[in-house]
């Protein structure tokens, strides 16, 4: 059989598999439908490209394999067709990347009224801290950790004290409001990844790094970390809840502040101070 | 492999007198080409069994020892895959690889995949062995240095695999080695097995800056009468781009490499912050993770091309010989390949748009590597314009042509996805990248070596390979590769991540399952049918055909020695004299399909050639 047939048959497989494919994109909850958009857009005119160069390679296969004494052309350059490409690569490429750009334009500049988010990450886990009703997170520092400080917020900072901290992996959010996470990691690099939300970035130790999206769609969904983090990193996984108004409100006053948890242990400590000297 | 050239050796003076003459005979004014400035230097002769074929300072066969170590450290990366996909596909079926193994198994997988097999299979493998014949040198200038170069290769390959043997095993860090992860006790083999991994990579820098050093002095200074840097084949071009990426991309990655030493034995701080882990503050403070990936992309990135550089410029002669027809748009290549190796610099942070780096970055970045596409958009149109009109032999050459055509065109174009960075955004870090990386820099130009190697194993070995089984070969490494990564693009879409050593059953993963299966099938396939190609090698190298002189009817220097395979000092008596490029195939007037670099115009002269 010709070898041209079986590149053919490539060809060919290649875009009988994405017709028929159940592998797509999960369904969007975020407003980076714009990111999806140019994802399309790239995906049409790359698979267009590719397909047109590989037609042509197998073209030329079919018509000019080896035959004894066949005439071929010897022309080393072609200024015209090498200029007729170059432009329309380049038009190709600047169609490709000003959409991109414009795009994260927009991925860089958070809304002025995204609720702010803080994700601590470890290997392996997360914890979150939200804004109390000040909106404003306390400053924070990894050497300040302990068991009664967690986040490390530093005590003399008074937009600390009512920061809503969220010790376990589950994290809700608000739908139609923007949210710009804040990412802070305690010791290696770790990154806070919702397929849906398209959106993702590092969260580094030493630095404290964002993004913003605003999740649409109520529902639940699967937080992957992202980035490499040692051995843990497969099962790094956690929660993101995604609520309507009413429920998040609700949520959100079960939590517990970091003054209150600071007064709950200083009772602890109390009672075990007391309970030590009624034994003595 | 004789010293016969060194029998026959004209003595100095009349060489030098005759050096000042022109070409020497019956000279006629379209013959002319200008006199060597250098009288020859004399060669090293070896005298014993050792330093003939074990500390060897002839390029030849320092090129075969490269190749040979490169190929050994490929079925180990190939055999670790192996194990990877098995977990992947058939986690049930391997209970004894845990999740330390398994990033382990990926770690070396990658590392020695890029740095210990490919660019040291393309620069010191084919550079060593193809430079000096492809320019019309007798060896490389400094013989002793690129002995030298080869044996600390040697010893960097024993510290990296030693690692495989030390309490805790090799490092599992990722072959981006990230800290602060890379040197703590959450990654496997933070102990000694980065710390070894550091070493060997810091050696194998040391030694192949050695090796190129040779490469670049050999060929700017060692070119033979009349060979042009215009009349240079692609090969030599895209060996010689490559080496001066590296030569100014490896010290990045040297200097990551002793700085995370320090920071590993010395507790230094370059890349290490503030740190608690399991609830311990550690001793660092002020150092930065992004400086480690800003060097070490600094280094990687041009990586990518010091492999992708060499393969261009061999496919580009591949295609060229056996579609006996010229290159087309010679000069459009060689400018590509300068201007991509150019621009390879300024293109690295496109690998750490999430990396949390200042966000500006990235409108400059996905400019950059956005416009990189072009030059690299021009060369694969030169490609397959030049299979236009002309007579395409297919043999295994050039179906391992036409697969990288395929497999590069592919992963090029997936490559335009991840650099506009508002696309990489959802990709990046998920299968997508595997596949993208893997079909523009494993496949495609593993596509070239072996075709690289179907070429000239009969100038290496005097015999021809099995075509049969090289049709095989070619058919079950492309399909099935093509198979492996093609669907995984579709997993990235999804959104799965990669490094993940088992996947769960989060929803949308779960209808993965038949997909990481079938492509772990394929892998196993894939890597099997490797063996053919060793089987190929081994028997074809006892009783394969006979090839005689220049059995591809090939233009370029190398295959015209005075012996096959070329003898120590490669060229008879006197070095070839070169009066053309080496893509006059099939010139109108011409009696044979081809026409040699040494043909002088006068012997051609109903030829129309355009002047080279």
């Amino acid at each position: 059989m010709h070898a041209g047939f079986i590149f053919l048959a490539v060809i060919i497989g290649s875009v009988l598999f994405h017709i028929f494919t159940p592998w797509w994109w999960t369904d969007i909850a975020s407003n980076w439908s714009a990111m999806d958009d140019t994802i399309n857009l790239t995906f049409w005119i790359g698979g267009g490209v590719f397909i047109l160069v590989c037609l042509f390679m197998i073209y030329c296969v079919f018509k000019f394999s080896y035959k004894e004494g066949r005439k071929v052309e010897y022309k080393p350059e072609d200024h015209k067709l090498e200029k007729i490409l170059t432009i329309l690569t380049t038009v190709g490429v600047i169609a490709l990347l000003a959409p991109g750009l414009i795009v994260y334009n927009n991925y860089i500049n958070v809304p002025k009224n995204a609720l702010e988010v803080e994700v601590n990450a470890w290997q392996w886990g997360w914890q979150y801290r939200l804004p109390g009703e000040d909106g404003k997170l306390g400053t924070a520092q990894v050497a300040k950790i302990t068991d009664d400080n967690p986040f490390g917020i530093n005590l003399d900072d008074p937009y600390g004290k009512d920061d809503i901290l969220i010790q376990s992996d589950e994290l809700h959010l608000k739908t139609d409001r923007p949210v710009k996470i804040l990412l802070r990691s305690l010791d290696v690099l770790h990154n806070f990844y919702v397929p849906q939300f398209r959106a993702k970035m590092d969260a580094i130790p030493g630095i404290i790094t964002y993004y913003w999206f605003e999740p649409n769609k109520v529902g639940e969904y699967e937080v992957l970390c992202a980035e490499y983090c040692g051995v843990g990193h497969y099962a790094m996984r956690a929660i993101v809840v995604v609520d309507s108004e009413e429920s998040y409100e609700d949520w959100i006053n079960e939590q517990e502040t970091f003054s209150s948890l600071i007064a709950k242990q200083n009772n602890e400590k109390l009672k075990t101070t007391r309970i030590a000297k009624n034994e003595n | 492999m004789s010293d016969e050239y060194n029998q026959n050796n004209t003595p100095l003076e009349t060489q030098s007198s005759e050096t000042m003459s022109g070409s020497s005979g019956s000279t006629t004014d379209i013959d002319y080409v200008r006199p060597a400035e250098l009288p020859e230097q004399d060669l090293y002769h070896s005298h014993s069994w050792i330093t003939k074929w074990v500390f060897c300072q002839d390029a030849k066969v320092i090129g075969v020892q490269y190749f040979l170590t490169a190929v050994f450290t490929g079925i180990v990366g190939l055999v670790l895959s192996w194990l990877m996909r098995l977990q992947l596909g058939f986690p049930e079926l391997v209970p004894f690889i845990t999740a330390e193994h398994y990033y382990q198994f990926v770690t070396m997988h990658g590392m020695i995949m890029v740095v210990y097999f490919l660019t040291a299979l393309f620069l010191g493998g084919f550079g060593n062995y193809l430079i000096p014949l492809m320019v019309g040198a007798r060896d490389m200038v400094f013989p002793y240095v690129n002995m030298v170069s080869f044996w600390m290769f040697f010893v960097a390959v024993c510290v990296l695999m030693a690692s495989f043997f030390v309490p805790g095993g090799p490092t599992g860090a990722g072959w981006t080695l990230y800290p602060p992860q890379a040197i703590l006790p959450g990654s496997p083999g933070a102990g000694m097995g980065i710390i070894l991994m550091l070493t060997s990579l810091s050696l194998f820098v040391i030694g192949f800056t050695m090796g190129g050093l040779n490469y670049l002095v050999t060929i700017l200074q060692a070119r033979t009468r009349g060979m042009t840097l215009m009349r240079m084949p692609l090969t030599i071009w895209g060996i010689f781009t490559a080496t001066a990426l590296a030569m100014l991309a490896f010290p990045a990655l040297l200097v990551s490499c002793i700085m995370m030493t320090l920071d590993k034995v010395l507790e230094t701080s370059f890349f290490m912050p503030a740190i608690i882990q399991a609830g311990e503050v550690l001793d660092y403070g002020g150092g930065s993770p992004v400086l480690f990936q800003h060097l070490f992309w600094f280094f990687g990135h041009p990586e990518v091309y010091i492999v992708a550089l060499p393969a261009f410029g061999i496919v580009s002669d591949l295609i060229s010989v056996h579609a006996r027809k010229n290159i087309f748009g010679y000069r459009m290549m060689v400018w590509a390949i300068v201007g991509i190796g150019g621009l390879s610099f300024f293109v690295w942070a496109h690998h750490m748009y999430v990396s949390g780096m200042n966000p500006w970055f990235g409108f400059f970045f996905a400019t950059t590597t956005l416009i990189i596409a072009v030059p690299t958009a021009l060369k694969v149109y030169n490609w397959i314009v030049t299979l236009f009109r002309a007579n395409i032999r297919m043999n295994t050459v050039m179906l391992f042509c036409l697969g990288f055509i395929v497999t590069f065109v592919n992963g090029g174009i997936t490559g335009i996805f991840l650099g506009n960075v508002a696309v990489d955004i959802p990709l990046s870090d998920t299968y997508f990248v595997i596949a993208h990386f893997h079909m523009v820099m494993g496949i495609a130009p593993l596509m070239v070596i072996m075709g690289a190697v179907y070429h000239w194993f009969p100038l290496v070995a005097g015999r021809m390979l099995s075509e049969k089984l090289g049709k095989w070969h070619f058919w079950i490494t492309f399909l099935g590769a093509y198979s492996i990564y093609f669907p995984m693009h579709y997993l990235g879409f999804i959104g799965v991540p990669r490094r993940y050593f088992e996947m769960y059953d989060s929803p949308y993963m779960a209808s993965a399952i038949g997909m990481n299966e079938f492509i772990t099938v394929a892998a196993l396939i894939v890597g099997a049918a490797q063996f053919i190609f060793i089987y190929n090698i081994i028997t074809s190298l006892r009783v394969g055909k006979p090839a005689g002189k220049n059995p591809w009817k090939a233009n370029s220097l190398e295959w015209l020695t005075s012996e096959v395979p070329p003898v120590h000092g490669n060229f008879g008596e006197k070095l070839p004299v070169v009066h053309r490029w080496p893509y006059d195939f099939n010139v109108p007037g011409s009696k044979e399909d081809f026409i040699t670099q040494t043909t002088p115009p006068s012997e051609v002269i109903d030829a129309e050639v355009e002047k080279t």
